[in-house]
């Protein structure tokens, strides 16, 4: 059914969505990494020459994908996510290090990075997985096998070591409890984050006396409707004491400095103003030049190549990673608020059309599509303005980078042409 | 539920961001960020800093330049260190510890190695410069004295303090600004405006390139030269007078304001601080809490007036008519009030407004200030048409000379007394003392000078000022060209002239008279207390002089105030003599005299109260 009239059954809203952040991002990119010498856009020795050649590669890649038929993915789901993994333990033997991180290949014009590759299959190896008549979620020896499919990746990523990209994969478990798997699990993690975070910011006691108030809230509000699962509630609190004990315990004797160092920054624990100075200088370094980099944009930002300290290189990594605090810099909160409204409804966008699919391959991994989109972005822009913790991973469509660009764009492509082609499958 | 609980999750984080970046760039935004940003740093052209010029155009302050020698620690190659030691003048070991003291400051940033060389060590450095990688030398501009007097009216230039930069955002820290006398009160004409030039870094603090294409950047504009109206010779020679004592001159120009010699003793050398060695020297100055070198006794220091008042009181009385020149007044060696008899040095007998003035008698002034008050019905009358006519000579108030420090002094209304007594508790006998000049009455020198050229004109006189040109253009300000006039008739000045002439020709001070100028003047001597552990203790009195000359033409008006200096004309009134035959005549006659008030100082006198020994005040030892 590949044709002409495939144009015609795209969704143009997403593409619109694409289009305009690969663009800012590809403008910012210029910005960061112009040097004032009047050379063209197309010199491909300059960073931002070569994104724009990773940008056309991407839309060749975009021609490729529609071309292809849409069976082919959810045929060959399997035997992409098995050449995957093995290029991902070929990594240990053929692999290029870069900053520390044995990720790439190089493969001479550019370096490939396999992890990013990964991250659209193992979304179609679980959505094939999960879409297949014999898998119920509700059934440990299946949630296991899901797992499994998530895990494989995520433990060959590890030792590279890159664990931004390795935390990527885990944010499939969003398609995992769409598909049924119980909330509670969710639950746990989030409530043991936030005894975690509390317990460093307030300590055991403040957390003892937070949890008893929301109980005691908990009840007041319930008491007239139905019975209260007393039992339950007050294991949940016991297990949370304890963890929160053991969180001093683990954060001062297991950890270690450096790790100490990001949570301490991240949770702003330090309060001596000369050990903050000293912390500027070193370990948040990174953080404190960006927020600085963001605050001194204003609300209208410098202007378009007039951004002090993104000329002046002060933000490490600032065509990659921190890309987000050049256009707080230059194009001030209207530019922030701008993209931030982008990727929302972008990934609104997304949602709604994974759930209007017909297909059950096609919606689960739609929803890999936007757990992965999602958790980039949100880390990533929550490390550059100082919410999260240091974690090195790009920003989709705006990062300088290849791999990482024509991931993304393959990874929302292949979902369009499932869509595209949803009205010709019933089942 | 679980379909909706991704796009929640996608709205909220969202919103969560917009909130956290609306924080960091709406409510921690700072719109000072040219300045405060780190990726631009402005360069500072500084402009030369104005020549100051008598009011006869010699050069009082110049600028002088002065060789830094600059070094950028990450640049320095092996050297030859002894070498280069002998060069600037440093100790090898010196030498060292200043390198590695610079490249802890910032290996990449130049710091000074050696402030200041002098001329001929830069003359032979220069040649050799270039040998050395890493130094070079830096020029600046440091203020150059072409005398050593008048430091207090000149001022010092000083680095800028916090004040400063919270007052006036276009210092930045490590400036210069001037501190007291003109090099402050005329900061902005003598600085002129700095040129800046905003240079863009990057994270190793390296050029980058202007900011901006140097739209914001702009040209150094220079300073002016000003004029003032000290006279060089005269400020000189009132200082060498002033030789071991303490006290204020200020000489006037009646018919303009014009301050020619505005002296404070004991003073300072203005180079001492200037240069390398100016915060010892400063601070040797200020700690100097007994004799007070940086304290500006000519504007700053309020003492009573003593017998120069009483030209003022005589003036009132005629002007409210109690008192004719032909009144008299009997002086029984002094004069009552109630039943305690104050004593009088003049001699006794009748008096009448001439003979009060020239003889200076007590007697006389107590009678006519008290027929000022008997004038009217209530003392509260009396006292506010005395204060009246007194404050209308510019005690009082700050005058409103152009130097930036100064007292008011003190001419007391009825409210002051009435916080003192009590409403309607006192009378003119209460006060009798402020006919005289002593009582509650203050002044400081260049206010009994302004009094003394009001009197010189006849009824008027000009705010002292010390700015005369600048760029050779006269000051047109009106609050200095316009004259003041006092509350008193003119035809009233002439008796009190007459009698300030007579002093000189008959009176108190017939034996500091000046061969072939006529001077109009009055002596005053000023009892004076201080506490010595805890005891009021009577010191010996500060010997008062007020003149003008020539009395019909009035060229200048001078007060002299010295401190312990016995009677009047003792030293105020041979030190008054000799300032007006210096500035008619240009030289001095009485050589001997000359010599004298040259040398003698009255250091014996002031080291008395701390002696801790029992003392005796006013003595004639000559």
């Amino acid at each position: 059914m590949s044709g002409k009239n495939i144009l015609k059954r795209l969704d143009w809203l997403t593409i619109v969505f694409y289009l305009l952040l690969v663009g800012i991002g590809w403008l910012n990119i210029y910005s960061s990494t112009f040097t004032d010498n009047n050379a063209s856009i197309f010199d491909f020795s300059e960073l931002y020459g070569k994104q724009l050649l990773f940008i056309i590669l991407s839309f060749l890649s975009v021609i490729v994908i529609l071309a292809l038929e849409s069976g082919f993915y959810e045929r060959f789901s399997s035997v992409l996510y098995i050449i995957s993994i093995v290029l991902l333990l070929g990594l240990f033997v053929f692999g290029k290090t870069i900053a520390g991180a044995t990720s790439w290949y190089n493969l001479g014009f550019f370096n490939f990075q396999p992890s990013e590759f990964a991250k659209v299959t193992t979304a179609l190896a679980l959505a094939k997985y999960l879409s297949d008549i014999q898998t119920d979620i509700k059934k440990r020896k299946d949630q296991f096998y899901a797992f499994l499919i998530i895990l494989v990746p995520v433990i060959l990523i590890i030792p590279q070591p890159d664990p931004g990209s390795a935390l990527v994969f885990l944010a499939l478990i969003f398609v995992l409890f769409r598909e049924g798997l119980p909330l509670f699990y969710l639950g746990i993690a989030v409530l043991a984050i936030l005894v975690f975070v509390t317990t460093l910011m307030f300590g055991t006691v403040w957390v003892g006396i937070g949890l008893s108030l929301i109980i005691i809230f908990f009840f007041v509000l319930k008491r007239t409707s139905f019975k209260a699962p007393i039992a339950p509630i007050i294991m949940v609190f016991v297990a949370s004491i304890l963890f929160s004990l053991s969180v001093n315990f683990v954060f001062n004797n297991v950890f270690e400095q450096r790790h100490r160092d990001r949570f301490s920054l991240w949770l702003r624990l330090e309060k001596d103003p000369s050990k903050l100075e000293l912390i500027r200088k070193t370990i948040g370094y990174n953080t404190y030049q960006s927020e600085k980099a963001i605050e001194s944009g204003g609300f209208f930002g410098k202007g378009f190549l007039e951004g002090t300290r993104t000329k002046g290189d002060f933000v490490p990594e600032q065509h990659s990673d921190y890309i987000f605090t050049t256009v707080g810099e230059e194009w001030g909160f209207v530019g922030t608020t701008t993209v931030v409204i982008l990727f929302t409804l972008l990934l609104l966008r997304l949602v709604y059309l994974a759930e209007r699919q017909k297909n059950d391959f096609s919606r689960m991994y739609a929803y890999g599509v936007i757990s992965i989109l999602l958790v980039h972005y949100f880390i990533n822009v929550g490390m550059v303005i100082g919410i999260l913790p240091t974690i090195g991973i790009p920003l989709p469509f705006f990062s300088y980078g290849g791999s990482s660009l024509i991931g993304f764009t393959a990874l929302l492509f292949i979902f369009l042409k499932l869509d595209a082609n949803r009205l010709n499958e019933w089942g | 539920m679980k379909k909706l609980l991704l796009s929640s999750i996608i709205v909220l984080i969202g919103i969560t961001f917009i909130g956290r970046l609306s924080y960091l760039q709406i409510f921690s935004f700072s719109p000072n960020q040219v300045l405060e940003d780190t990726a631009i740093k402005a360069i500072y052209d500084y402009p030369e800093r104005g020549y100051i010029y008598d009011r006869n155009g010699l050069l009082l302050v110049g600028n002088d330049p002065a060789y830094d020698v600059m070094v950028i620690p990450r640049e320095v190659k092996p050297l030859d260190t002894l070498e280069f030691c002998q060069l600037i003048g440093v100790e090898k070991e010196a030498f060292i510890r200043k390198l590695n003291k610079a490249r802890i400051y910032s290996p990449r940033l130049p710091s000074v190695l050696v402030p200041q060389l002098s001329k001929e060590d830069y003359a032979r450095l220069q040649e050799k410069m270039r040998k050395y990688e890493g130094f070079y030398i830096q020029k600046r501009s440091l203020r150059y004295y072409n005398t050593n007097a008048a430091a207090n009216v000149l001022g010092y230039i000083r680095e800028v303090n916090e004040r400063d930069l919270q007052k006036n955002p276009y210092y930045v820290q490590g400036e210069l600004t001037g501190g007291t006398g003109v090099e402050q009160q005329y900061e902005e004409i003598l600085r002129g405006r700095k040129g800046v030039q905003y240079i863009q870094k990057d994270r190793f603090n390296r050029d980058i390139g202007p900011y901006k294409g140097g739209i914001l950047d702009t040209l150094p504009q220079q300073g002016k030269e000003i004029t003032l109206t000290l006279d060089k010779i005269l400020q000189e020679y009132g200082e060498r007078l002033m030789n071991g004592k303490r006290g204020g001159i200020v000489a006037i120009e009646p018919s303009s304001g014009e301050i020619l010699a505005m002296i404070s003793g004991p003073t300072y050398d203005p180079a001492l601080l200037v240069g390398r060695e100016r915060s010892r020297n400063y601070s040797k100055l200020h700690y100097d809490t007994i004799a007070k070198p940086l304290f500006d006794r000519s504007i700053s220091a309020e003492g009573s007036p003593g017998s120069p008042f009483k030209t003022l009181n005589a003036l009132v009385a005629l002007q409210e008519g109690v008192i004719q020149p032909s009144t008299t007044i009997k002086c029984y060696n002094g004069f009552y009030v109630g039943r305690t008899k104050r004593g009088c040095h003049c001699g006794g007998g009748t008096r009448n407004l001439n003979s009060g003035i020239y003889n200076s008698c007590n007697a006389y002034f107590a009678g006519t200030f008290r027929k000022i008050y008997e004038k009217f019905p209530t003392t509260d009358e009396g006292q506010d048409t005395w204060e009246k006519h007194i404050k209308s000579f510019g005690l009082g108030n700050f005058l409103g000379y152009d130097l930036p420090t100064g007292r008011p002094g003190r001419i007391p209304g009825k409210e002051y007394y009435d916080k003192w007594y009590g409403d309607n508790r006192w009378a003119s006998s209460y006060i009798i003392s402020n006919s005289i000049g002593q009582g509650e009455v203050a002044v400081t020198p260049v206010q009994l000078a302004n009094m003394t050229a009001a009197i010189a004109n006849r009824g008027f006189y000009f705010t002292p000022h010390i700015l005369k040109k600048v760029e050779g253009e006269n000051i047109e300000n009106p609050h200095f060209t316009a004259p003041k006039y006092t509350t008193i008739d003119r035809k009233h000045f002439e008796p009190v002239v007459q009698g300030m002439a007579d002093v000189y020709n008959k009176g108190t001070a017939r034996w500091v008279q000046v061969p072939g100028i006529e001077i109009a003047g009055k002596t005053g001597t000023v009892e004076n207390y201080t506490k010595i552990d805890g005891e009021k203790t009577q010191l010996t009195d500060h010997s008062v002089f007020v003149a003008f000359a020539p009395v019909d033409n009035p060229k200048i008006a001078l007060a002299v105030y010295i401190e312990n200096g016995y009677y009047g004309s003792r030293y105020a009134g041979h030190i008054a003599s000799l300032l007006i035959e210096k500035y008619l005549k240009g030289e001095i006659s009485r050589k001997d005299l000359e010599k004298r008030m040259l040398e003698k100082t009255l250091e014996h006198e002031y080291a008395k109260p701390y002696s801790g020994e029992e003392f005796k005040i006013n003595e004639y030892v000559w």
